[in-house]
């Protein structure tokens, strides 16, 4: 019995990590007709879908580099679109008076519309979550903090699509008449991203301030601390592993949402001069064009997904390792 | 010379109709340890709590009687019931230091620790800050022990160390009086035995109240001794009176441990 308990116990505990092997390899699998053609490249190609002409021979004798370890399907596929395709692929090396095109694809501009719409949404939600923490766990009397802290279990339980149909239509209208610029920004979704990350932040660190043993906090007053200097010294230190952790969570939350974002970053593959700019994130990108992409298209949507996939990991084991560590 | 005169005191808890201590009427002495004891419920740690208003982070308490402080500068005796003003309650929190039943570490390091009353006090200056917290841990009976690790968190102390780093904490501003809330129950019986001497050796700076369940720690270290019960003052006297030759049949009862 203890033993079959045990070993219940042990697989689903290591089917967390199957499905993560799984979903990498998956991911991996599918976009390593991308990697292969675009290597680390990509990451850095602001162009998307854009179609390059080949006419100058030594940018054609690279891309003839890279292709060459590639399938001949490859290259029937990334031409597909094209009407003068040639039936062999190589004749176009020596055919100069073709003047031929080639798609490329190239993940900058998503990239860095995820983590700026990321970073945006954090700062605008990080200090107003702390607020409205210290607020309920501190300084509401119990009949008031109630109420609120209902109110903000609620605000985390609407869909991501209200958010985004709210912002669209009543909340970029404002932001835009405020500081100028398009209505569907970067910063319009970066700043609703922060308000649908802002329950959990509130909510987690609420929950771990409360905590907070209450002879610690009557210890730090019978010095003569006001109450400020206790949440300042003595609360914020006690939670900080629970903050740190709904800072994570929010992150994740930010980086992968995609029906907010869809209806207010603007979806265009520019690269944004200014936070009132529209672009595009890595979910939404997913999102709109799944539906007709093929072939190396495809592919690179793939990419952008293990893009994404890592940069998650990334973001959440450097947050629990570096801020974790610190914290003891 | 009293520091503390508690007199007609009464105390309320919120949403009780019944007050939890009826007229207490007794002196807490200028360096003399003053012992609370009696049975659980006894109302002795809720009179302990009202000596620096500790009670009064949560709303809705109400007081009658006067607890009057003794004010070194003037050697006059100020009410401390009368007190409202929030930096008032800070004033009477560094007058009148606090030790609890479970040792308190802040979550930082030993150093810090003992020099947060002396930091939210005002005192910047780095040297006098490091002197100071140097003689509060000799005063703590802890230097010895810590001065290899001061900058180390105080949460890798064991239980007796971070009780003598809380007694230190407090020492560090200098109050007028320590309260102690069963400083030593969540201890084992040396470092019990610490605590104790380190009392004694502080009863020389400061005035001291101890709530206590253990009996014969009253009796070896206190001076005087209050006896309570359901939140009536029973007895209170010279320890040895009070141990030797109760003039109360409950006291008596109490201390040979007929009941409690």
């Amino acid at each position: 019995m203890e033993k079959i308990f045990r070993n219940l116990a042990f697989s689903s505990a290591s089917l967390v990590f199957v499905i993560l092997i799984g979903i990498f390899i998956t991911l991996f699998l599918a976009s390593k007709d991308s990697i292969d053609e675009f290597g680390l490249g990509f990451i850095v190609n602001p162009n998307w879908n854009t179609e390059i002409s080949l006419s100058n021979p030594n940018a054609n004798m690279d891309m003839d580099m890279d292709m060459d370890d590639s399938s001949a399907s490859d290259d029937m596929m990334m031409l597909d679109d094209e009407d003068d395709m040639p039936a062999e692929a190589d004749t176009m090396l020596f055919d100069e008076d073709v003047k031929d095109t080639f798609t490329e694809y190239g993940g900058l501009v998503p990239i860095v519309g995820t983590l700026l719409s990321t970073i945006i949404a954090l700062v605008f939600a990080l200090p107003i979550a702390m607020g409205i923490a210290v607020f309920l766990a501190e300084i509401a009397p119990k009949n008031i903090a109630y109420p609120i802290g209902i109110a903000i279990e609620l605000l985390a339980a609407i869909p991501s699509i209200i958010f985004g149909m709210w912002g669209l239509y009543y909340f970029a209208p404002i932001v835009a008449d405020l500081v100028g610029g398009y209505q569907v920004s970067l910063l319009t979704a970066g700043l609703v991203l922060g308000v649908m990350i802002l329950p959990f932040m509130a909510a987690i660190t609420r929950d771990s301030m409360n905590t907070t043993p209450d002879v610690l906090k009557e210890s730090a007053y019978a010095m003569g601390a006001t109450k400020f200097e206790v949440i300042k010294d003595i609360i914020f230190p006690y939670s900080k592993v629970g903050i740190i952790g709904s800072i994570i969570l929010a992150l994740g939350r930010a980086l992968g949402e995609t029906m907010a974002v869809a209806f207010l970053i603007g979806s265009i593959f520019t690269l944004p001069s200014s936070i009132t700019d529209p672009t595009i994130s890595i979910p939404v990108a997913m999102a709109n064009n799944f539906g007709e992409a093929a072939g190396l298209g495809e592919s690179s949507l793939f990419y952008l997904a293990l893009i994404l996939f890592i940069i998650s990991f990334a973001i959440i084991s450097i947050a629990k390792l570096y801020f974790l560590r610190g914290a003891k | 010379m009293p520091v503390m005169n508690i007199q007609d005191f009464s105390f309320t808890y919120p949403n009780v109709s019944h007050p939890s201590l009826k007229n207490i009427n007794m002196k807490i002495r200028k360096n003399k340890i003053t012992a609370l004891i009696g049975p659980s419920g006894c109302g002795k740690s809720t009179l302990l709590r009202s000596m620096n208003r500790i009670h009064d982070l949560y709303p809705g308490n109400r007081y009658e009687g006067t607890i009057d402080l003794l004010n070194d500068s003037t050697q006059k005796m100020e009410n401390i019931l009368d007190i409202k003003k929030e930096n008032e309650f800070i004033e009477l929190r560094q007058r009148v230091g606090m030790i609890f039943q479970k040792p308190t570490p802040f979550p930082m390091s030993i150093f810090d620790n003992v020099a947060y009353g002396l930091k939210i006090a005002g005192i910047k200056n780095k040297s006098e800050l490091a002197g100071r917290v140097e003689q509060a841990l000799k005063d703590g009976a802890l230097w010895k022990e810590v001065n290899d690790r001061l900058d180390k968190s105080a949460m890798g102390l064991s239980g007796g160390q971070q009780q003598r780093l809380c007694i230190a904490r407090a020492v560090a501003v200098k109050p007028e009086v320590i309260l102690f809330d069963e400083p030593t129950s969540a201890l084992d019986p040396i470092s019990t035995g610490a605590i104790e001497e380190l009392l004694v050796e502080l009863k020389k700076d400061v005035s001291i109240a101890i709530v206590t369940h253990n009996m014969q720690q009253a009796s070896r270290i206190s001076d005087y001794t209050a006896f309570m019960y359901l939140g009536d003052l029973i007895e209170f006297d010279k320890t040895e009176s009070i141990f030797l030759n109760p003039k109360e049949k409950q006291t008596e009862d109490y201390i040979t441990g007929r009941f409690g």
